[in-house]
């Protein structure tokens, strides 16, 4: 894939009519309709639509944790369409950074442990990844909390965890999927300045949201309905 | 910041696992020490957050692999033991008894002979020794129960009549003094050698050789004192037998017989008895090892030939000393037995905890997943976390298992041993187990689809 587009900016990631179809015994049901999206680097993009729309689907697919019935899935330079378990493994831990509405944080774990856990599957040296974690830890603003299990966090404080978990394998893509859903509004702006932060840094976003308040906060926002993009608009 | 955090892309794109991963792959897959080490943590840390539970789960290993370690020290105690025992007896020696026959031992009350002969004569000695060929010495005696004393102390004991070679023949050794010559044999004379415990019991301060001890009417003179380990006290239940009391003493054949006869006459509640043995016992030393068994075969059927009844015994060592061998074989099958049920019982335990586990864990799964963690590292996980179990069941059982055999021959005065190989030996299955019963709730955790995983509450 080429350095191409409107924006003249380097692709990143895309999707080529990608179709999803469940089957539950002898019913199928489609999700997804053929979505072609091209996602540049640098990015902040959020993905609207009414529930039942094929977002979490479509979010799935682009985080390599499903793939798509038909169609092609560029992340990088790779086609991961048609990858096997194993390299969808590695592409995940290596390419992408997850930040979910419930943190999905490891409860055993503590706050740097859970950070440098992408680099640990990875088989990154283990000073180093602890280096970055704290390093990480201390960019989110919780380095006096290195030590501290999730459950001794607040919600907000767990959420700055998981971005920096998401952070610590330097991804092509950061997938967050209703980051502030479990927070207050007060802790969910802190989350949203973070981002902001990020995507000033250059780091690509995708937010899924229902908020249009939120998507606001985005450079793009891509509605779905009923499996095929309804409005692709850009606001900043 | 994130030029500080430079990493390669490298994608791992060989291995192509499709479906169900098999075993195997785990150990294709190089598994680096730290990765090895940090996911042992993982699970340590998981299996001591569930204490109780862990602790429920691998008592049937422990029970097992402690089971299966203190049986086997009994046993092997036990057949220590009744080798010794045999081997006492000497393993190049064949041992012929008399026995009272069964239809005298059984007759009713009414019916009971006044006068009762049985057992082994001179004559069979004779054409025993003088037929069979390879046969290096025989060594007859007659065992009569009396009272012996001296001064005022007084003990019931075995009097055993017998021939020079009798210590030679049971490798027993003296303490003190000597053993009667040919010439006191051939010579009737009154000279006595008692064993330990008799010379503990008449004589508790002062030293018995030269002095003398009344039998009956007679007195006879103590020449020597046997060595007290001489006499297995494991013989006690073989009632006739020379080697069954500790408490005897040694007179010359001969002299034996010219001072208490053949006949015993007792008295009873029906009248008088009386009981005509010549000899109660023969020890037959063979030249050599192998033939052992041959010439104990011969010997039976030249008794067989000779007696009309049942009234003699040939006893074998060296066959007995197969005999306890092979019970020993057979405790050890059992105890394998036992401890492949229990440990089987243990294992399905530990698998049981382990599925449990995995269901409990499914967003945890879906978590390491998504952030990359391929089928093989969370088998790995799971499967290490069994093994921690199953291996600390089995660590907990060795100690037990040590133990309990320590603490039975501490208080009961048991025979146990304990041998290297049977800590090790089940330690290493208890291992072994933790990775058969963890493979499958391991592969089910690795066969998790991560989106419904990641979904599950």
């Amino acid at each position: 894939m080429t350095n191409a587009a409107a924006s003249g900016r380097e692709l990143v990631a895309r999707v080529e009519d990608i179709r999803k179809t469940y089957y539950m015994g002898a019913l199928s049901v489609q999700v997804l309709h053929g979505l072609s999206i091209d996602f540049y680097k640098g990015d902040f993009i959020s993905i609207m639509g009414p529930s039942g729309c094929g977002k979490s689907t479509f979010m799935n697919i682009l985080g390599c944790l499903d793939q798509p019935t038909s169609g092609k899935y560029y992340l990088g330079d790779q086609d991961t369409s048609r990858m096997a378990d194993n390299e969808l493994s590695s592409i995940r831990g290596a390419r992408l950074g997850f930040i979910f509405q419930s943190y999905n944080l490891i409860q055993q774990l503590t706050v740097v442990e859970n950070i440098e856990l992408p680099l640990f599957y990875q088989g990154h040296p283990e000073a180093d990844s602890r280096r970055i974690a704290i390093e990480l830890a201390t960019r989110v603003g919780l380095e006096t909390r290195l030590d501290h299990k999730p459950f001794e966090l607040s919600g907000g404080q767990q959420q700055r965890v998981a971005i920096a978990r998401a952070l610590s394998n330097d991804p092509l893509i950061i997938l967050a999927d209703e980051p502030t859903g479990n927070l207050d509004s007060k802790s969910g702006a802190e989350i949203l300045d973070l981002f902001d932060e990020l995507n000033q840094q250059g780091k690509t976003l995708i937010m899924v949201t229902h908020s249009d308040e939120l998507a606001e906060r985005s450079e793009r926002q891509i509605r779905l309905r009923d499996g095929l993009v309804e409005s692709d608009e850009r606001s900043r | 910041m994130n030029e500080a955090v430079d990493r390669s892309h490298d994608m791992e794109g060989s291995t192509r696992l499709t479906g169900v991963l098999k075993a195997g792959a785990l150990l294709q897959a190089s598994v680096s020490w730290t990765r090895l080490r940090k996911t042992a943590a993982v699970g340590l840390k998981s299996i001591y957050s569930h204490g109780l539970r862990s602790l429920l789960t691998v008592l049937g290993i422990v029970i097992g692999v402690a089971a299966v370690i203190a049986m086997l020290a009994v046993s092997e105690g036990r057949s220590f033991e009744a080798q010794q025992q045999f081997r006492a007896l000497g393993s190049n020696n064949i041992i012929v008894k008399s026995i009272k026959p069964v239809e005298v031992e059984n007759a009713s009350a009414g019916f009971r002979q006044p006068s009762v002969v049985y057992g082994l004569t001179y004559d069979d000695i004779e054409t025993i020794s003088m037929t069979i060929p390879g046969i290096n010495n025989v060594i007859p005696s007659r065992i009569v129960k009396k009272n012996v004393r001296y001064l005022g102390n007084s003990i019931s004991t075995d009097v055993v009549g017998t021939t020079v070679d009798y210590p030679i023949s049971r490798n027993y050794s003296l303490r003190q003094g000597r053993f009667f010559t040919r010439e006191e044999m051939e010579q009737q004379k009154n000279v006595v050698v008692l064993s330990d415990e008799v010379a503990n019991a008449l004589f508790p301060l002062t030293d018995p050789v030269g002095d003398s001890i009344r039998i009956d009417g007679n007195y006879y003179n103590v020449i020597g004192i046997m060595e007290a380990e001489g006499f297995s006290n494991l013989g006690r239940s073989q009632a006739g037998s020379s080697n069954a009391a500790p408490t005897r003493i040694f007179i010359p054949l001969p002299a034996a017989r010219y001072r208490f006869g053949e006949t015993l006459v007792r008295q009873t509640s029906g009248g008088m008895e009386s009981e005509t043995v010549e000899l109660h016992e023969a020890i037959i030393q063979v030249d050599n090892q192998d033939n052992v068994e041959d010439v104990g075969r011969i010997i039976e059927q030249i008794l067989e030939r000779r007696h009309r009844r049942m009234d003699y015994a040939v006893e074998v060592p060296l066959a007995l000393i197969r005999q306890a061998e092979e019970t020993a074989l057979r405790d050890r099958l059992q105890a394998a037995a036992i401890a492949g049920i229990s440990l089987l019982v243990g294992g399905i335990g530990i698998m049981n905890i382990m599925l449990a586990s995995v269901t409990e864990r499914t967003r945890e799964i879906g978590i390491r997943r998504a952030l990359g963690a391929k089928k093989k590292d969370i088998i790995l996980q799971f499967l290490i976390e069994a093994v921690i179990l199953s291996g600390v069941g089995g660590l907990i059982g060795v100690v037990l298992g040590i133990s309990i055999p320590l603490l039975l021959s501490l208080f009961w005065g048991m025979t146990t041993i304990v041998t290297v190989g049977a800590p090790l030996l089940a330690f290493s299955i208890s291992a072994m187990i933790g990775v058969v019963f963890g493979i499958y709730p391991s592969m089910r955790a690795a066969d998790m689809d991560p989106v419904e995983a990641l979904r599950h509450e």
